[in-house]
């Protein structure tokens, strides 16, 4: 038959496109360990800026954790905050470039432990940012440790029997207290273990963008997000784990939507 | 022609920084520099310069908030007084280490701790011998009058941007306080372009560019260190401020800074009342130190008195510039304590004259 | 009737293995090969062509953004 004669090769036009990576990352082959939604959410991000054409009108603020070296692969503008301090950054950058986008992109280490006070203190005031959360309940880069997002019982480099209430207190749902400060406009909680899940974080991260231009306030959006070497699993088992144990205790979903 | 008026020195620093064309304030309050952010707030700047003032939540946010907008480009600055400027060294740090300018007040309560809201001078070492992490340096302008608490806003823009480093001016809470005929400069226009290596959006004529001070490369961070080391070197070559006052027939030397070194002026008539030739040698700039100059001193003057209000914190700079070629003894009320001009002439007569 | 042909492209060099591609195609078109990369990972590659419809679920699972998606309507 006709169809059967199209060979690969044939195939691999620039007319049949569909899918490439955005030129907004750069060439640089990222650091993350294989199967890290990191990667995703950069891709998506740097996607989100090639649609909406932004490129000359972004800054971002990479965080102090796993993506601390973000800079290397956005080709647009960034700046590197000390350890929880990107919202503070990013309320400096919006503050006097009050035109331009500035978002955040944190781990749940620098934005829901060392750097709770500039979080809560940018979405009250309501800063026309942007922050991006990545949640993965354990610090990945310095080895595995508990994060403030940790579940209960779940085993981390310092919680090596599984986290205990009674000695290392409870799992902090951040996204659940931003969501009640009047200063932030849209909040939403999204994951990216599934292309289906990609796709809808991709759709909320965008709005995130969007409204920034409104000056409406703070648009938050929280990746519930894997760590393979550090939970100590597969990539595809990190994503089957995070789906059967994360999920339950960070319901997807949005939190906050502007009324129409 | 501007007239002079009567301000505290407090608000003079919020003056000249409007009249600088400061694009932001960003801090914290604490005792005894809350003026600088009251006049700011009251200043009305929507009708002057549009210039963005902030309370923020801490002193860590403000500094932090320092390294966003001077990331942007842009003359940002804050004002805050020791427990608070402990809070930023952080910042600080890292601003050094993305070259990143900015300038920081410091307004000097006595310590260590919460200590005591009463001036003191005892923050010496903590903004010349790098209080925060690392290998670096923080530019330290110290005034002596209300007049050079205005004036040295500017001064402190000039060099912050010409070095791309942080710099101090180191005050107290006397300084601040004090109410001063001053003179301000005309209204500078805030500036509408961007350093080259600003992070305003990447435009298709130039590269990304991107703010950090993360080296991980071994080989890297050294070759940033020899960079900042050269800097520093340039900047202790070219920016040595100093003040030399009834020193050409001194037998014997003060040496002080900002309230110490009024306090000194009066000290000198007193002792030259009693046929004692005492001159005073005020550092303007803390770092760089004017260890060459005060070396020069040491042909003329038998000995040198480091008078700070401190337990004896710049004494260790005088004692190295002078190589131990004359005696260096330091005088100092602590704990919020200002000393007398007579109790500075006595310390002269004990330690260094009698001694 | 219409058929949607499909092809992916993989940057062989910056695969890391993960597998998530093989975990994310509908018609298993993807495995990892038995040979390695430059990075010493076992790289993703199309093992079943035919059956590939184009859907880039593969490239959009993908962490590093190394696969390139093409179709055709046929």
């Amino acid at each position: 038959m006709a169809e059967n004669a199209i060979t690969t090769k044939e195939l691999v036009k620039k007319e049949n496109l569909v899918y490439q990576k955005t030129k907004l990352l750069t060439d640089d082959v990222m650091h993350y360990c294989p199967g890290c939604g990191h990667g995703t959410t950069h891709r998506l991000i740097a996607e989100i800026v090639e649609e909406m054409g932004i490129q000359s009108e972004i800054i971002g603020v990479a965080p102090v954790g796993c993506s601390v070296l973000m800079y290397n692969y956005m080709n647009f503008d960034m700046q590197e905050a000390a350890h929880g301090r990107a919202p503070a950054v990013a309320t400096g950058i919006k503050r006097l470039l009050p035109e331009k986008y500035v978002f955040t992109y944190q781990g749940d280490g620098d934005l829901a432990a060392i750097g709770t006070g500039e979080t809560i203190h940018a979405c009250n005031r309501g800063e026309n940012i942007t922050m991006i959360f990545i949640n993965n309940g354990i610090y990945g880069m310095t080895g595995g440790q508990m994060a403030p997002t940790t579940l209960i019982g779940m085993k981390s480099s310092t919680t090596p029997y599984g986290r205990e209430v009674s000695l290392a207190g409870n799992p902090l749902n951040m996204t659940d207290l931003i969501v009640n400060l009047p200063g932030t406009y849209f909040v939403s909680r999204q994951s990216v273990h599934t292309p289906g899940n990609v796709r809808k974080a991709k759709k909320a991260i965008k709005k995130a963008f969007e409204y920034q231009s409104l000056n409406k306030g703070t648009c938050f959006v929280e990746v519930v997000s894997n760590c393979p070497a550090g939970w100590k699993m597969t990539p595809v088992e990190s994503n089957k784990w995070l789906a059967e144990n994360m999920l339950p205790f960070y319901p997807l979903g949005d939190l906050k939507v502007p009324e129409e | 022609m501007e007239e002079y008026v009567l301000m505290k020195g407090n608000e003079a620093i919020a003056e000249a920084a409007i009249r600088a064309g400061t694009d932001g304030y960003f801090g914290y309050p604490i005792t005894p520099q809350s003026e600088v952010l009251e006049y700011l707030t009251a200043a009305r700047l929507h009708e002057r310069t549009g210039m963005v003032v902030l309370q923020a939540e801490s002193e860590v946010a403000a500094i932090n908030m320092l390294y966003g907008g001077a990331g942007a480009g842009k003359k940002v600055l804050t004002t805050s007084s020791g427990p608070g400027i402990s809070l930023m060294q952080e910042g600080i740090s890292y601003m050094a280490g993305s070259e990143l300018p900015c300038l920081i007040v410091n307004v000097v309560r006595g310590g260590p701790g919460l200590g005591t809201i009463q001036p003191a001078q005892s923050d010496y070492f903590q903004s010349t011998k790098g209080g925060g992490h690392g290998d670096y340096r923080l530019i330290t302008l110290a005034p002596a009058s209300v007049q050079e608490m205005a004036d040295f806003v500017s001064l402190g823009f000039d060099l912050a941007f010409k070095y791309r480093n942080p710099v101090m001016i180191l005050t107290d809470g006397a300084l601040g306080q004090m109410m001063e005929k001053v003179k301000f400069k005309p209204q500078q226009p805030r500036s509408k372009k961007s350093p080259h290596w600003a992070t305003t959006g990447k435009t298709p004529d130039r590269e990304r560019i991107f703010i950090t001070s993360l080296n991980l490369d071994p080989a890297c961070q050294e070759r940033f260190n020899i960079k900042l080391k050269a800097k520093y070197k340039e900047i202790s070559e070219k920016e040595v401020r100093y003040e030399k006052i009834e020193c050409d027939d001194a037998d014997y030397l003060f040496v002080a800074y900002g309230t110490s070194s009024r306090i000194c002026q009066k000290s000198i008539q007193l002792a030259r009342n009693e046929g004692i030739k005492v001159g005073l040698f005020r550092p303007i700039t803390l770092w760089p130190f004017p260890y060459k100059e005060i070396m020069e001193m040491t042909g003329q003057v038998k000995g040198m008195l480091s008078v700070e209000m401190s337990a004896g914190q710049m004494v260790e700079d005088v004692k190295l510039a002078v190589e131990a070629k004359v005696k260096v003894d330091h005088y100092g009320r602590m704990g919020g304590i200002v000393h007398s001009p007579e109790e500075i002439v006595k310390a002269l007569k004990q330690k260094i004259i009698g001694g | 009737m219409a058929k949607i042909k499909g092809a992916i492209v993989v940057d062989i060099d910056g695969c890391k293995g993960c597998g998530l591609c093989i975990e994310a195609c509908p018609v298993e078109v993807i495995s990892l090969s038995d040979n390695v990369n430059v990075k010493g990972y076992h790289y993703s590659y199309m093992t079943d062509p035919d059956a590939c419809t184009g859907c880039s679920n593969c490239a959009i699972i993908c962490p590093d953004g190394i696969i390139t998606v093409y179709r055709i309507k046929i």
